[in-house]
Formats: structure tokens, sequence, C-alpha cells
């Protein structure tokens, strides 16, 4: 037992881990406890918006298609909190997939559910690539520090599960 | 790493299923072993699915507990299955606590069971590096190593790899030291000996270590903590065996 103690804390001195070695939140990935990759891209309104520009705000990344069942299902739903919420400092940044979609389609998805929330256009698919998008919708929680706190991948987000992410953040100070 | 599988509109979590496989091979493994000892291996069964089911509905009420504002104000959302509304540290806590109550009332030999359980715990533990190999969780630190791997837009360690070789030789391991058990227990205090001495050694390369102080990764305290009570528990447990083996298992 000595030697197995002695070993043991001989490991764990020698292996200690170099300053900010084991923080993965070094580099920007679309993980949880990471910085979210930036981004820049034209709304439908032809304006351009940065991801980095609402730091200090608690911003859901949702991306999406107007062809998606599941994206049709929960927008309304997003667009209720984003109203409820937005005074707290809650932004929904609704990227539209627009290189497996159009921007028509988007524009008349938009209009159909009244979305208020700016809609931006991924029109490359670079930002799906970035983020990873393995399915859709993939809403992304990142909080005041612009820290990925929470992925969803697929949907729809129920209510209640979107509010139990979102709660925490918002209290939160920057 | 392939955390889903989208079928159609349905987003499948790889982890998860890799998890729910590697729990019914380890119960099998764990059936077989008591089979081999001719021990009945229902109570077994009943003492994993006890484990299994509580946690699962324990790590429901918990995050529902913790957000009950917002699930007051829509019930329904509470038999919503989405991963994400469940806490993975309460459920696992509540169903060791049901575990242990279940094998109270049932009146199970602890050592015993302990041990038949081993084999499950060591066949899980391979499971789990699977799932992290899928999920990309327990990453790696950056190195520049020629076998490492480019992982959340970092060059790092392949840990999740390690952790399966790991968890192979553990099983190896319990899988022919199962034929000479040299006391009830034994079996199992030789799973978390190797198991902490993997995660003492595995830590070492993690990206993702919780640091206590001066670089101090706190799951190697955990693992040589528990390495040392394993060790004293030997020596405790330890009783020589006019008949050796199986014997003293089938005696209650």
């Amino acid at each position: 037992m000595a030697a197995a103690f002695f070993l043991g804390s001989l490991w764990i001195w020698v292996s200690a881990s170099p300053l900010n070695a084991t923080t993965g939140g070094l580099v920007p990935s679309p993980r949880v406890g990471f910085p979210a990759p930036d981004f820049t891209l034209d709304t439908l309104e032809g304006n351009q918006l940065t991801l980095s520009d609402f730091r200090g705000k608690v911003v859901m990344v949702n991306l999406w298609a107007s062809w998606c069942p599941p994206c049709r299902a929960e927008m309304p739903t997003l667009e209720q909190i984003y109203q409820e919420n937005k005074a707290q400092g809650l932004e929904v940044l609704a990227v539209n997939t627009t290189d497996q979609d159009s921007e028509s389609a988007a524009a008349n998805f938009a209009q159909e559910f009244g979305l208020t929330f700016p809609i931006l256009l991924d029109r490359d698919g670079s930002v799906s690539k970035r983020y990873q998008l393995l399915a859709l919708p993939t809403t992304y929680f990142i909080d005041r520090r612009g820290i990925i706190r929470a992925v969803i991948p697929g949907g729809p987000m129920s209510e209640t599960l979107i509010e139990s992410k979102i709660i925490d953040l918002l209290v939160e100070t920057p | 790493m392939y955390p889903l599988l989208q079928l159609g509109p349905v987003a499948i979590q790889v982890p998860g299923l890799i998890l729910v496989l590697a729990t019914w091979l380890g119960l099998s493994l764990s059936e077989k072993e008591a089979v081999r000892q001719k021990r009945p291996p229902e109570p077994l069964f009943g003492l994993v699915m006890t484990g299994v089911i509580s946690g699962i509905l324990g790590a429901k009420l918990w995050y529902v507990g913790h957000y009950l504002d917002t699930y007051l104000a829509d019930p329904l959302g509470i038999f919503s299955v989405n991963g994400n509304t469940f806490d993975a540290m309460a459920g696992m806590v509540i169903g060791a606590m049901a575990g242990i109550i279940y094998s109270y009332r049932k009146k199970l030999p602890l050592r015993a069971t302990l041990d038949l359980l081993t084999p499950g715990l060591a066949m899980f533990s391979v499971g789990l590096g699977l799932s992290h190999l899928a999920s990309g969780d327990a990453f790696g630190a950056v190195t520049k190593v020629p076998w490492a791997i480019d992982l959340w837009d970092a060059q790092r360690h392949p840990t999740q790899i390690y952790e399966i070789i790991l968890a192979l030789i553990v099983l190896g391991s319990i899988w022919h030291l199962r034929q000479t058990v040299l006391f009830p227990g034994f079996l199992f205090l030789s799973w978390l000996s190797l198991a902490a001495v993997s995660r003492l050694f595995l830590e070492a390369f993690r990206g993702d270590s919780m640091i206590v102080a001066n670089g101090i990764r706190q799951a190697q305290l955990v693992a040589l903590t528990l390495l040392l009570i394993s060790l004293w528990l030997m020596r405790q447990w330890y009783q020589p065996l006019d008949k050796p083996g199986k014997e003293q298992y089938a005696k209650k």
C-alpha cells in the first residue's frame, strides 16, 4: 500500500497539468465548454450580423431549413420564448442552411411564422460545416461570455426544454 | 466521432445506444458467471434493472425538480425523452442507492454479489470508452505526438482509444482472474484496483480534467484514493480458504 501511495502520488505530481493545458475552452469549437466559433452572415434584410457582437447576451443559435418538419414544429416556440425573454438579454440567431434550402423559402418561412428575430443565410454552408452540423435542427445555447453551454441536436424542442436551458444563463452576469 | 445516427426524422444518440448495449452485454457476462458459480442469475438481473430504471427516473425527476417552476407551467414537458433533460450525476447516485436497497431487501451477500457483477462492470467500462469515442467526450490534451487525432479543432491525444485499450486489458485480466478467486470480494477489488490504476494513468493525457490546485487533477486524486481503499480492503477481507474457489460461493 505504501508503494502504491508513493508511486501514485509521484505520477500525479509528474503528470500535473501545465497551466491551461486541460482547459478545452481555449480553442473555439462547437462543443459544450468551448467558445462558440465566430461567424458573420447576411440577414434576410441584407444586413450583416456577427455572432461575437452579441457578447454579453445569451444567444441561441438555431440551424434550420424550411423543408425540415421538426424545424417548422419548434419555430413558433422559439419566437414565443424570444418575445418573453429578449428584455432579459436573450437573442435568437436563426441560421438558415441556405446551401440546402433557398432564400425565397427561408423568407416565406419567416413570414409564415411571423418571426421577429434575425434570420441569417448560410449560403455556402460554411457555418454548418464549422458547427459540425449532423442533424436539423440543431441549437447551441451560448452564455454571455460566448461559451457554449448546451447543444441540442434534433428537434422539435419543447418549451420546457428551451426554458430549462436558458433560465440559468439569463441570471448569470457577463 | 459519430455522435448521431440520423434515421429519417429521428436522430439516435449513438453514445447512448452503445451504453445500452454495454449494459446488456455486461449483464449477460455477469449472469454467465453466476451460472458458472452455480448461483441463481435472477437476483443479478433484478439488481441491475432496479439500478438502471431507478437511475433513469431519478435523473429525470432531479432535472424536473431543479426547474420545477418551468415544468409546473407545462407538466407534459416531463415526458420528453430528450437526453438533455436528465441529470446524469443524480441518476448515477440514485441508481446506486436503489441497487443497495434492493440488495439489502433481497439479502444478497455483498462480496459474492460484487464479484458476480465485476465482469459486467469491466464490460461496461469498455462500452463507456466506445461511447466517449462516438461522442468526442473525455477528449485528450493538445499534443504533437504522431498518433494525435484531430478533434475539437486541435491535434489531441486519442484518450478515448487509450481508454478502450485499458478497459479491454482490465476485462481480459478479470476474465482470467475469475478462475482463481482467493476470497469473496477478491474479483471486485481486483477490478477496482485495476480500474483505478487505469484512470490514474489515463487522466494524465486528458484535456478536460478538473484541476484542484497547482495542475493536480481531481480524478487522479479520486483514483489514487480508490486504489488505496481497494488494497486496504483486500487485506481486511482476505481469509485463507480450506477449499479455495467456488465452494465458499456455493454457500450463503
